[in-house]
């Protein structure tokens, strides 16, 4: 009978950690329906982009206070969960505080983890009134509207209770290490619980006992609930912002791909030997689509980039075109690229792992023309962003579609493009009069 | 595309077109060799100067090529353009999602300049410079591409022109940064240094270099009406560079250049703050 406790908490465990990894093969099922791109190149550059920006989180900083916060919780994080290994041993095993032995070292960490939980209940207040009373522009796009808001706000709540749990179980054990229980055995140091426990003292020990078991089961089960609430949330950068910055741009931010398909077809055009007439030979594939119109037509980086996204707003903050208020806003083609390979991914569950065309693509159901339109390709979205995501790479693989697919760019740009391929530049002028500037006074 | 100049060699022909155009210069003149021509008589220019559609066709952006000249002749330095030979870099049709007609263009350009042996272009335009340097050489056009400004910074320190800086004394220049110069290129600095050089007060945007706002018209924006919105981009710049209250808005692009004077005079403050290019002030600065 003794044994119940210890099985429950591994059968807990099990869910939870196998939900989490149905999760995480969905995820990465959805991410390789983008087309295949190479990124074996400069491997040193992009371990150490990484380690730079998803470690050592160098483009929070940008904007100090969000930074400087971001950075407590998320160190509060990393650092309070070495302890959510002594919870896992000491649920298996039945044991109590298992790494008590440390002695010193162990009063150490614990002690910090305290004086961490405090710093991130601090933080996430404040993140709460920065949402919520301060109302920062950022936050308030249409695009935040709904389940992205409440997200938001549900991810703090979260981390408000678990921290709250963590210091409540430890005023408890604290207390109950004061009254000399058995099991209970003297070990860490408490400079933040200990101011709590004292409201325990009038309470008779079997109640701190359940108040201690409780505390410790909520907290753990509250951490296994929050891995799988990751998928849903954006608060799946925690995992993602490290591939997603090693996997990220190293060429000039200026630097645009060469389209491949359009390279060889280009080649053929100037060759003076193709025969322009001759039948295509009969096996060969399909002429590729050029651009995109939907996610499966994206690389799969950018689909990683998507599942990313923080919702920071931080691109969108920086982009002149959202700040002269058009329509474009690019943490709303992130967000609109994610939603839709989500619901890609839901298709292919429910028709046995293929996709039946639904009707909809994220170019129109999405993302409209005039959002795609009024990008001035300037990068500041893609400097903005704390994880290296390039919402314009996106921008421009849709308009790549518009153009050479569907030849739906707006007319003005049609004549520029008239004008170039008629005369060498984007205005109507004689490419025999390029030279005239030389000879005017 | 067979380039004029090889052909006016295969064929034996260097016209006196040609040779009037590197030789019977007079004073005050600028003097703009051709490609072609340098070719014909065997020889090598230094430096091609890539002028741009901008830079070639527009009003205003004609000023700076002139400008960029005058600082070249000046300094004696061996240079030539493609003239008749240049097409645009396909810059604008990439932007606008047009891929064919970008690299059309570019292996189209890039046939003349390899033709002609081309290392290294200059350009004023940091359009043209971020397609020559990042996009040409994947379609087979490598060369070492700077920009103007990194050009004249470098002509300075080798002393091939020195800046006498005496009438900017005082004056409050800011910079405004062009997205394809900074942002894509990380090249800050060169245009800096040179205002700085000027002997002139370099004052700073609330957005600057990483953080620079756009012009509004990168991304073929330039040639089409912008979007429905509250705002233009260019107006929201200008109040930007308007706030910290220049004499001169510095611009390293002929596409800001023309933006932000627009956004000069919607606000009616021409009379009291110009818009020039790096180029205008340092020719402005040695009087030619
Ligand atoms: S590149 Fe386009 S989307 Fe990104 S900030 Fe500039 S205008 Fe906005
Ligand atoms: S794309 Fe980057 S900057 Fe924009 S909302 Fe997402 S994480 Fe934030």
């Amino acid at each position: 009978m003794d044994y119940i406790p210890n099985i429950v908490f591994a059968i807990i465990l099990i869910a939870g950690i196998g939900f989490f990894v149905e999760n995480i093969k969905k995820l990465s099922r959805n991410i390789k329906l983008g087309k295949s791109v190479d990124t074996s190149d400069n491997k040193p550059q992009r371990w150490k982009n990484m380690s730079r920006i998803a470690l050592g989180q160098t483009k929070m900083v940008v904007r100090p206070i969000a930074g400087i916060l971001h950075i407590i919780v998320y160190l509060g994080f990393i650092i309070i969960n070495i302890e959510v290994l002594e919870i896992i041993m000491d649920g298996l095993f039945g044991t109590h505080r298992i790494f008590a032995f440390l002695g010193g070292f162990y009063s150490f960490l614990i002690g910090s983890f305290e004086i961490l939980a405090l710093l991130v209940i601090i933080a996430v207040v404040v993140f709460w009134i920065r949402r919520n009373l301060i109302k920062l522009g950022r936050f308030l796009n249409p695009e935040m509207d709904g389940w992205p808001k409440k997200d938001g706000n549900l991810i703090l709540y979260i981390e408000l209770v678990l921290m709250v749990l963590f210091l409540t179980m430890n005023a408890a054990d604290y207390q109950l290490q004061q009254m000399d229980v058995a099991h209970y055995t003297k070990a860490g140091a408490f400079p933040v619980s200990m101011f709590i426990a004292p409201l325990f003292e009038e309470m008779s020990i079997a109640s701190i006992i359940l108040l201690e078991r409780s505390a410790w089961w909520l907290h753990i089960v509250g951490i296994l609930i929050f891995l799988n609430y990751l998928y849903y949330s954006k608060h799946l950068h925690i995992l993602l912002a490290f591939p997603n910055t090693y996997f990220g741009k190293l060429r000039p931010k200026g630097q645009f791909d060469n389209l491949e398909a359009v390279t060889k077809e280009v080649r053929l055009m100037m060759d003076p030997s193709a025969d322009p007439f001759a039948a295509p030979d009969g096996d060969a594939p399909l002429p590729e689509k050029f651009g995109a119109s939907d996610v499966m037509d994206l690389k799969w980086v950018q689909l990683l980039n998507a599942y990313t996204c923080t919702e920071c707003g931080r691109c969108t903050s920086e982009c002149p075109a959202n700040q002269t208020g058009k329509k474009l806003s690019p943490r709303k083609i992130m967000m609109d690229t994610r939603d839709r390979l989500e619901e890609v991914g839901k298709n292919i569950d429910t028709n046995k792992g293929a996709f039946v065309d639904d009707g909809k693509q994220l170019l129109g159901d999405y993302i409209t023309h005039e959002e795609l339109w009024a990008c001035t390709s300037c990068n500041a979205c893609v400097e903005a962003c704390p994880v290296s995501i390039d919402p314009l790479s996106i921008i421009m693989d849709m308009r790549q579609y518009l153009v050479m697919e569907q030849s739906a760019a707006p007319s003005d740009l049609n004549n520029m493009m008239g004008n170039i391929e008629n005369n060498g530049a984007p205005w109507p002028f004689n490419q025999m009069d390029r030279l005239n500037w030389s000879k005017e006074s | 595309m067979v380039p004029l100049g090889l052909l006016t060699k295969w064929i034996g022909l260097t016209g006196p077109r040609n040779h009037n155009e590197i030789t019977a210069i007079m004073e005050n003149e600028l003097k703009v060799p051709t490609m072609a021509a340098l070719f014909a008589a065997g020889q090598q220019p230094e430096v091609l100067f890539w002028v741009g559609c901008a830079g070639s066709f527009d009003d205003r952006a004609k000023k700076i090529t002139k400008a960029f000249v005058k600082i070249l002749n000046k300094a004696n330095v061996s240079f030539a353009v493609l003239g008749t030979e240049e097409s645009c870099t396909g810059d604008p049709a990439k932007r606008a999602g047009n891929e064919f007609l970008f690299q059309m263009q570019a292996v189209t350009n890039i046939e003349v300049l390899n033709a002609y042996g081309v290392k290294k272009v200059v350009t004023a335009c940091p359009h043209c410079f971020n397609t020559l340097k990042n996009e040409y050489p994947g379609l087979g056009g490598n060369y070492e591409v700077v920009h103007h400004t990194q050009f004249l910074k470098q002509l300075l320190e080798e002393g091939r022109i020195t800046m006498e800086g005496g009438q900017y004394k005082g004056k409050r220049i800011t910079f405004h940064d062009p997205c394809y110069l900074g942002r894509a290129n990380n090249v800050y600095e060169a245009p800096r240094d040179l205002i700085r050089k000027l002997d002139a007060e370099l004052v700073e945007m609330k957005n600057c270099k990483k953080r620079g706002l756009c012009c509004g018209a990168g991304g073929a924006q330039m040639f089409k009406e912008p979007e429905k919105g509250n705002k233009d981009v260019n107006i929201e710049r200008t109040e930007q560079a308007l706030d910290i209250k220049p004499d001169i808005i510095a611009a390293g692009c002929p596409f800001c250049n023309t933006m932000l004077t627009d956004g000069v005079k919607n606000k009616e403050k021409e009379s009291s703050v110009v818009v020039m290019d790096i180029a205008e002030l340092i020719a402005r600065a040695e009087d030619l």
